[in-house]
């Protein structure tokens, strides 16, 4: 029997994650993309491995799935994790008051978190703020983008997955039934048209999802949801520093290289192709990361950027959706068959997500196969450019 | 409201078998924006055909390396402010010394292979990467445990400058030179017999400039230097046996 063949549009951390997940279970994989991968939100984010400690207060459901990705990430992807940690710090009666909610959501979250003297906090991490009152460590970690989506790609590679970077999707073919056969697209490189054949289209575009759907006239209710980044060149701690209060903008920095980044804002725009700098929501990163780590208003600045997520919309307020990930068959919604949008997600979930879009994969192509992803380590990153 | 500079962007562009050349846009651009910012607004509003590599936009990643008014950058974390003036000029051109894929974009292939052969670990432990001086060992911290990305972010800046890499294409480079230094001087010695060759670490003319256009202070050029010691010195260990103070062996 043939391979089923699977065409994956986008790679950001779900298609590649999912390429590698296909490939791994046997389907032939080919992955277009219309820039450098991770060149859209992916590449952009903070690079929090997260623990879940963020969310495990008003999105357990996010929380859960982040501490058991977490783990999975460290084993499989340590060539581009830092695995060291992080805090949630307390700076006033209010932190501290926040601080039940906390401990009672990352129990029920299963993640692990241990109360810090403030001593020893302090002397592990100096740079933060002295008048911190309370800590708790968690297991974060931070991770390097690319790298850990070359790595996820070159794994995909190994089993057989093709990826055409460059290519910009201009149409989805569909045939008389409404099933959707391929997919028309240009080679920017070359300025040639290439077009792919494949039994399934899956639509791994974050933010641009609602774009490319339209393309197959359906609509996918996705809400891009930029935030800021702001970088200082001096690296001024070694694990994750959290504020210990319900998620906001500005409170938290994480360290990268030689560098500490400070996060991050929400808000909503159309446009995602270019999203101008707002000097006001720098300013008020600086301040806000200065009050965790005082010495943030005294380095240089690195640079600052933006990222925008994929939130699903439903007419909520931006920051309170849900950011665990939506996969959609649209035989399902609407009837139109061989297409599946998955939306949403972040990083640190991405094999999960994967596994779950494989999952169905499997299941609308009558098959039955195991996920192997979760514990194999992923082959080494430089690979990637090597095929 | 933010200020509005004019900026001519004069960009290599080259695509399949075309003939390649330099193609002006013309932008109103907030100079506080990075040349990055320059290159995304033109493929945004401009010219949809234009390719560049870049992911991470805050200089974590390595993928957005290009030349800039003839100087090898980081475009990320290149301000506007710093390399024109209002009403003035920015070439942007691929890095030297790799193949182009199209326009700005480079195959990193042969880069990543000379790295993978070195396979020196992105992540090491934070004792061994002292952040504020030079590239010895930090005596003064004692081991935490942690561990950090290293400095070298793989962006192919140094291997665009090295003047030793545009006359041979089989020299290593400053980044796995530097790479294998490293791995020397922290993981295992024996290593430096693999860059005691002449594509490896004898090929450099200490030109220094992989140094000097480093945006990740992992001073390849001092790096070099130092593998060369490391192999000179394995050289007469091999051929003398460990000297002893009387000189017998």
């Amino acid at each position: 029997m043939n391979k089923p063949t699977v065409l994956i549009i986008g790679a950001g951390f779900t298609g590649v994650a999912t390429a590698y997940d296909l490939a791994l279970r046997g389907f032939a994989v080919t992955v277009v993309e219309r820039g450098e991968l991770v060149s859209g939100t992916s590449g952009r984010t903070h690079g929090l491995l997260h623990s879940g400690g963020r969310y495990c207060v008003n999105d357990r459901e996010s929380a859960i799935e982040c501490i058991e990705e977490n783990t999975i990430l460290r084993k499989i992807a340590s060539q581009c994790i830092e695995p060291n940690g992080g805090y949630f710090i307390g700076l006033n009666d209010s932190d501290v008051e926040y601080s039940q909610k906390f401990l009672e959501g990352a129990a029920a979250c299963g993640i692990p978190t241990k109360e810090i003297n403030v001593s020893d906090l302090l002397k592990a991490e100096p740079q933060i703020n002295p008048k911190v009152i309370k800590a708790y460590s968690v297991p974060d970690g931070t991770f390097e983008p690319l790298r850990l989506a070359f790595a996820f790609a070159a794994s995909a590679q190994k089993y057989g997955a093709k990826f055409f970077p460059y290519h910009e999707v201009e149409e989805i073919v569909l045939d008389n039934s409404k099933k959707v056969t391929g997919i028309k697209t240009w080679n920017r490189t070359n300025n040639t048209k290439v077009n792919f054949q494949a039994d399934m289209v899956i639509n791994a575009t974050g933010a641009w999802a609602g774009k490319i759907a339209k393309m197959a006239s359906i609509h996918v209710p996705v809400k891009p949801t930029p935030g800021i980044m702001v970088t200082v060149a001096k690296r001024l701690t070694n694990t994750t520093i959290n504020r210990l209060n319900i998620p906001d903008d500005g409170d938290i920095v994480l360290p990268q290289r030689r560098m500490a980044v400070i996060g991050t804002t929400s808000f909503e725009i159309e446009d995602v192709d270019y999203i101008p700098i707002n000097e006001e929501q720098i300013q008020m990163m600086v301040d806000r990361g200065s009050e965790l780590l005082p010495e943030i208003k005294n380095s240089p600045f690195r640079g600052v950027f933006m990222s925008s997520r994929p939130l699903i919309g439903a007419g909520m307020e931006a920051r309170s959706i849900a950011r665990t990930f939506k996969c959609y068959d649209h035989e399902e919604s609407d009837k139109v068959g061989g297409l599946i949008s998955i939306i949403g997600g972040k990083a640190t979930t991405s094999r999960g997500m994967a596994e779950k879009t494989a999952d169905l994969v499997c299941k609308k192509f009558g098959l039955s196969i195991e996920c192997q992803t979760k514990n194999l380590p992923l082959v080494s990153y430089r690979k990637y450019y090597q095929q | 409201m933010s200020e509005k500079w004019k900026v001519t962007f004069t960009v290599y562009r080259q695509k399949a078998d075309e003939k390649p050349g330099f193609q002006d846009f013309e932008l109103e651009i907030n100079p506080d924006e990075y040349v990055l910012d320059g290159i995304e607004k033109i493929w945004a509003y401009h010219d949809r055909s234009l390719v560049y590599r870049h992911a991470c936009h805050h200089s974590a990643c390595g993928a957005c390396g290009m030349r800039v008014n003839h100087r090898e950058k980081l475009t990320c974390i290149t301000l506007i402010r710093d390399v024109t003036h209002d009403g003035g000029k920015i070439v942007v051109e691929p890095l030297r010394n790799m193949p182009i894929i199209s326009d700005l974009a480079v195959d990193m292939g042969q880069f990543f292979r000379n790295l993978d052969n070195v396979d020196y670990n992105q992540v090491q432990p934070v004792i061994n990467q002292p952040l504020d001086k030079g590239i010895q060992p930090d005596k003064k911290h004692s081991d935490s445990g942690m561990e950090r990305l290293v400095d070298c972010l793989e962006c192919g800046l140094c291997i665009s400058a090295c003047p030793a890499s545009s006359t041979s294409l089989e020299y290593l480079g400053p980044a796995a030179l530097g790479a294998n230094q490293a791995k020397a001087r922290y993981e295992d010695k024996n290593t430096v017999t693999m860059t005691d060759n002449q594509d490896g670490v004898w090929r450099c003319h200490s030109a220094f400039e992989c140094s000097e256009v480093c945006p990740s202070n992992f001073e390849p050029g001092w790096r070099i230097m130092d593998l060369r010691k490391m192999t000179i010195s394995a050289r007469f260990q091999h051929l003398f046996g460990k000297a002893t103070p009387e000189g017998g062996k």
